[in-house]
């Protein structure tokens, strides 16, 4: 190992190290002997095998010890049981703090990587599991490469944290499969909610020369193998570095540029390196990879990337705050109050998750019948998409009944009400339920801006009532805000994260306070740039003066989903918690009036008429000045919801933005864009959490 | 439905043989899966063979517990990808379990509840060693029903010398010698390899590894060698390690159909199934098993010894070869017997050994189209015997 390798050492001091072990196998039908290297960190399915420095030392070694033998016809590489290996280890890179020690970490798998391509003899990946990043890598640098039908997850989901595939992945796979399939897998999977592709899919894309069932994977493998190298089987390989890449970097550069303008660099530095391997040798693009590897990994949109996906893979998995588990109470039936469209939508999630009868109420036969015949077709259509068996169909529709009065909950262990949006109301439900269901049923809440403490307030057991608020759609949407009361107790509030749990969605623990978490700040961020419109600034200047964060959405496109009622609630209810923040656009309140969807025609046009009722304001403001004062904004309201203890830490509001708003990887959520804008004084977090260390 | 028809044998493979213990081929490596692998093979050489009609699956195993137990033979035929319409059983007669797996589904088809079944066993003796789990009634020993050696193969072995004082540890050492011998020229004729279907070793320690052929096979060996071994069952007894059969990992499967099926579906059938017994002998001698089985299948077949061109007769130890061989007036190294060596080179995973016999008979008709009859028998715990009698499908007689 060289000296920067061993500096790089130091940064991975908990390295859990993947091992390349050597075994020699004798290939069948006389082909030959062949070094079958199995990468296997010692550790089940459930941790994979990842690659940090050791890792890389180890699998060096082996192809030293490999590279040095002339009794081989051939080399392998396959993973441990269902993992082939899933690439760099991440976390050590937060730590890296020079651009040197950055260039190492590229140049240190290349070193490593690149050998699988250059021995003496072929080389085979036999992806066995799943394969991502530098592990997918690994299988690209051989010569040749079959893959189980079995395999869930191959994927390049680099550019989803804001790197590249940077160990030979956006040299050697364009060349292997073509532009397009490269662009599909290396930036636009990525930026599609990482999507990932299965075993089948990576087959037909061309990703592996030969595909095989799970069951015999590795020894239909071999014989393939030897097959190959007698000559029995011939790998058609097409030279794509003849067609003109040029319309296809074209359409890829508008379609990322659609969705980030700009705001993330990994993607475009992506096809960068995608155009280069056209024409580049091995060793310039190679070199390439590093210094884009290098330059990413110390900017401040990797890093905040980082500590995204690290909120969603661990701080969302033990939610801060969260009482113990072992006080969660078990819930056989669920009671869902209301028949509108969120109460079906609720309904047939619990349903189909917990697997346990579902009643839903309403006064109104006919609303009732509407809303369970909405979850029975919501069913159909899962049938009829193959998503459900027709006996998983059948038991959930049995599962799922309507009736008119609350009766039907006595024995159910978790109410939710989906009510109209009015406290009076909402305590009178829960008053009725709290006669009929036992003195430990747990009474939820789906509201949006009520207070939770005022709700629970008058019943005889206020210590069951809890804040469960979904975002929608509720089937697709992962957050859950779960709002614990004044009053609400362990026992409660343990059973509504058990019961978040199975729902499979991120629960983060929120203070009952108006809007709770991602309502309150998206209100608020959308007041400010409503403001401005109201001040005469032209629609099209406020609604896209912060394109620059590659948010999923602009604030009136977003206004238009939400529907302008239902904003115009939300920020009355918070106008009249906080004043002095919180406005209530008159010109908002006249387009709910005039019955418009919001400020777009449906071919995304601005609709005049709308647009003609913000008109009048006198002092518009610069795109510019719109930007900073929506930023500024965040920043001051998320500093006032620390000091109110409305979550635990500046983390669980960054969670709740990536996971309930969909705000993207590389603004970490929301905080760590706000510390890099220089808006938030003092930071949110110090440096090196989610920005390069000072 | 047809009273009776013809059975034929059409394919059989197997997985290399392992040694059992930590350090053998399959430590890590399941039996199930060693099962699944040789159902799958099956299937891929048998391409005219359509999944769906495969009527049944037996799969035999002596220690139906853990990676061998949950009815094997469904599971296996879930597991190796056959439609979830193929129904599967698991079967026990300890030693002959494959073999009464290939018996039973040949009943099932000659009555005409099957056209085509798999039929085949596994035992990996070191995840599951000979005895585990077993409670043996107190009754046995309490009324004197079965002697205390019984249960003890490798004394009935020693008793078995006994009752035949002709059969010293010398001739016993210069069969397996043979044996080796003949495995070692078999393998190096090609005569094993086609039938063994390549099987993926696990091993956390080593990594993933391929297992090509048998470990146990002791090419080379030598009377001097045998003659140095410890008697573990007996001091100063006759039986050693080295003139019985060890301890093994393996599974064997074949097809069997109805022979107007196997025509119909353009399956090469190679042998027919003739007759089968199975026959109780004394437990505390249960090596002699394979004389009355055999005794009682020639006369089901109307055929006599002398009709018999090839015997495939399991070696769980020497003396038990010897004892059917002086019984029938055969010489010792007649070359009908076990022309490719036997389970004392090849080792015996139990219920799996039944296939490979068959496996063996059906490629040596192959080879011999002069012979028209053969048998393929065993001994078996508790004091038993099993033979199936077949015919050369090959047998240049017929053409």
């Amino acid at each position: 190992m060289t000296e920067n390798g061993k500096n790089l050492e130091t940064l991975f001091p908990d390295e859990v190290v993947t091992k390349a072990i050597v075994h020699d196998v004798e290939l069948p039908h006389g082909a030959g002997l062949m070094a079958l290297i199995t990468l296997d960190n010692g550790f089940d399915h459930t941790k994979p095998s990842t690659f940090g420095p050791a890792g890389l030392a180890s699998l060096g070694e082996a192809l030293d010890a490999v590279a040095a033998r002339s009794d081989l016809a051939a080399v392998g590489v396959v993973g441990k049981p269902f993992i082939f290996a899933v690439g760099a280890d991440l976390k050590g890179l937060p730590v890296i703090t020079g651009q040197e020690q950055a260039l190492r970490i590229g140049q240190l798998g290349h070193e490593v990587f690149r050998r699988l391509g250059e021995l003496d003899v072929p080389s085979f990946a036999f992806v066995n599991g799943a394969a991502m990043g530098g592990g997918l890598e690994i299988a690209l640098h051989c010569t040749y490469r079959t893959i189980s039908s079995g395999v869930t997850a191959v994927a390049l989901p680099e550019c989803f944290l804001g790197l590249v595939p940077g160990w030979g992945g956006t040299q050697l796979l364009p060349r292997l499969v073509g532009p397009a399939t490269a662009i599909k897998l290396i930036v636009e999977n990525p930026l599609s909610q990482n999507r990932m592709i299965k075993g089948p899919e990576a087959f037909a894309a061309g990703v592996a020369d030969a595909m095989f069932e799970p069951a015999d994977f590795l020894e239909e493998s071999l014989r393939w193998a030897a097959r190959v190298l007698r000559g029995e089987e011939t790998v058609s390989r097409t030279d794509h570095t003849v067609d003109d890449w040029s319309k296809t970097l074209a359409d890829a550069r508008f379609l990322v540029d659609m969705k980030l303008r700009g705001a993330s660099p990994a993607p475009y530095r992506a096809l960068d390196l995608i155009e280069l391997a056209r024409t580049a040798s091995r060793s310039e693009g190679f070199a390439a990879e590093d210094q884009t590897l290098a330059d990413l990994l110390m900017g401040d949109e990797l890093r905040a990337g980082l500590y995204s996906f690290d909120l969603v893979q661990r701080r969302a998995k033990r939610p801060a705050g969260a009482p113990d588990r072992e006080l969660a109470r078990k819930v056989t039936k669920v009671g869902v109050v209301g028949a509108g469209l969120m109460a079906s939508q609720m309904a047939l999630l619990f349903a189909r998750r917990l697997e346990v009868p579902v009643v839903m109420t309403d006064l109104d036969q006919e609303r009732l019948d509407r809303g369970v015949g909405h979850v029975h077709a919501e069913i159909d259509r899962l049938l009829g998409r193959g998503r459900l068996s027709a006996d998983q169909a059948n038991r959930l529709r049995a599962l799922v009944t309507g009736s008119l009065t609350k009766d039907a909950f006595a024995d159910a262990d978790f109410v939710i009400e989906a009510v109209f949006e009015d406290l009076g109301v909402k305590k009178k439900v829960f008053a009725e339920v709290e006669e009929v269901v036992s003195a430990e049923c747990v009474l939820a809440t789906n509201t949006s801006s009520l207070p939770v403490t005022e709700m629970a307030a008058g019943l005889r057991h206020p210590e069951r009532v809890v804040g469960f608020h979904f975002f929608n759609p509720v089937a697709v949407m992962p957050l859950l805000e779960i709002v614990r009361g004044a009053e609400t107790d362990d026992a409660t509030l343990a059973t509504a994260f058990a019961v978040g749990k199975t729902l499979k969605k991120s629960s983060v623990l929120v203070k009952d306070a108006p809007a709770f978490v991602v309502n309150r700040l998206l209100t608020r961020f959308m007041g400010e740039v409503i403001g401005a419109v109201d001040e005469g600034t032209p629609i099209e200047v406020a609604d896209h003066a912060l394109d620059g964060l590659g948010l999923p959405m602009t604030p009136f496109t977003l206004l238009q989903l939400v529907g302008p009622a239902v904003a115009l609630h939300v920020a009355e209810t918070l106008h009249a918690a906080f004043p002095d923040r919180y406005g209530v656009s008159e010109n908002l309140a006249r387009l709910v009036a005039a019955g418009k969807p919001g400020v777009y025609a449906p071919d995304l046009s601005l609709d005049r008429e709308a647009t003609a009722l913000f008109a009048g304001g006198t002092s518009p403001s610069t795109a510019e000045e719109v930007r900073l004062r929506a930023l500024r904004a965040l920043a001051e309201e998320i500093r006032i919801m620390l000091d109110e203890g409305v979550v635990a830490a500046a983390q669980d509001i960054d969670l709740c933005m990536i996971l309930g708003a969909g705000w993207p990887f590389h603004l970490g959520g929301v905080t760590p864009y706000l510390d890099r804008a220089g808006v938030a004084e003092p930071r949110f977090l110090p440096r090196g959490v989610a920005s390069v260390p000072a | 439905m047809p009273s009776s028809r013809d059975v034929v044998f059409v394919d059989g493979v197997r997985t290399p043989f392992g040694k059992a213990g930590p350090k053998g081929l399959y430590a890590e490596t399941r039996a199930d899966d060693l099962v699944i692998r040789v159902i799958r093979e099956l299937m891929r050489r048998n391409p005219n063979l359509p999944p769906e009609r495969v009527d049944e699956v037996a799969i035999a195993a002596t220690t139906q517990i853990g990676d061998q137990g949950l009815t094997i033979g469904r599971s296996a035929a879930v597991l190796a990808g056959l439609p979830k319409t193929v129904p599967g059983y698991a079967i026990d007669r300890m030693c002959a379990g494959a073999m009464t797996a290939v018996t039973s589904v040949a009943g099932g088809i000659a009555f005409g509840a099957y056209d085509v079944a798999i039929a085949g066993g596994v035992e990996h003796m070191g995840r599951h060693p000979m005895g585990e789990g077993v409670d043996p009634n107190p009754r046995f020993l309490a009324e004197r029903l079965v002697d205390g050696s019984a249960l003890v193969m490798g004394m009935t072995a020693e008793n078995l010398h006994d009752r035949y004082p002709s059969i010293t540890r010398e001739r016993a050492d210069a069969f397996a010698v043979a044996s080796q011998e003949k495995a070692a020229k078999a393998y190096a004729d090609g005569n094993i390899q086609p039938d063994l279907v390549p099987m993926a070793t696990r091993s956390a320690e080593r990594g993933w590894g391929l297992a090509g052929a048998d470990e146990a096979p002791r090419p080379g060996t030598n009377l001097e060698a045998l003659a140095t071994l410890k008697t573990p069952f007996r001091p100063h007894g006759r039986v050693t390690a080295g003139n019985a059969s060890g301890i093994n990992d393996g599974a064997t499967g074949c097809v069997v159909a109805a022979a107007d099926v196997a025509q119909e579906l353009g399956l090469t059938a190679r042998m027919r199934l003739v007759s089968y017994a199975f026959a109780g002998v004394d437990p505390e001698v249960m090596g002699v098993g394979p004389i009355p089985s055999t005794e009682r299948a020639l006369r089901l077949a109307g055929l006599s010894v002398s009709d018999i061109g090839l015997f495939e007769i399991n070696e769980a130890f020497a003396v038990q070869v010897l004892a059917f061989l002086e019984h029938f007036g055969i010489a010792d190294d007649d070359p009908r017997v076990n022309p490719y060596g036997g389970a004392i080179a090849y080792g015996h995973p139990l219920a799996s050994s039944g296939v490979r016999l068959m496996t063996q008979l059906a490629r040596e008709f192959g080879e011999r189209p002069a012979v028209r009859y053969g048998v393929t028998t065993m001994c078996v715990g508790m004091g038993m015997g099993g033979t199936v009698v077949w015919e050369n499908l090959a047998w240049e007689g017929a053409k």
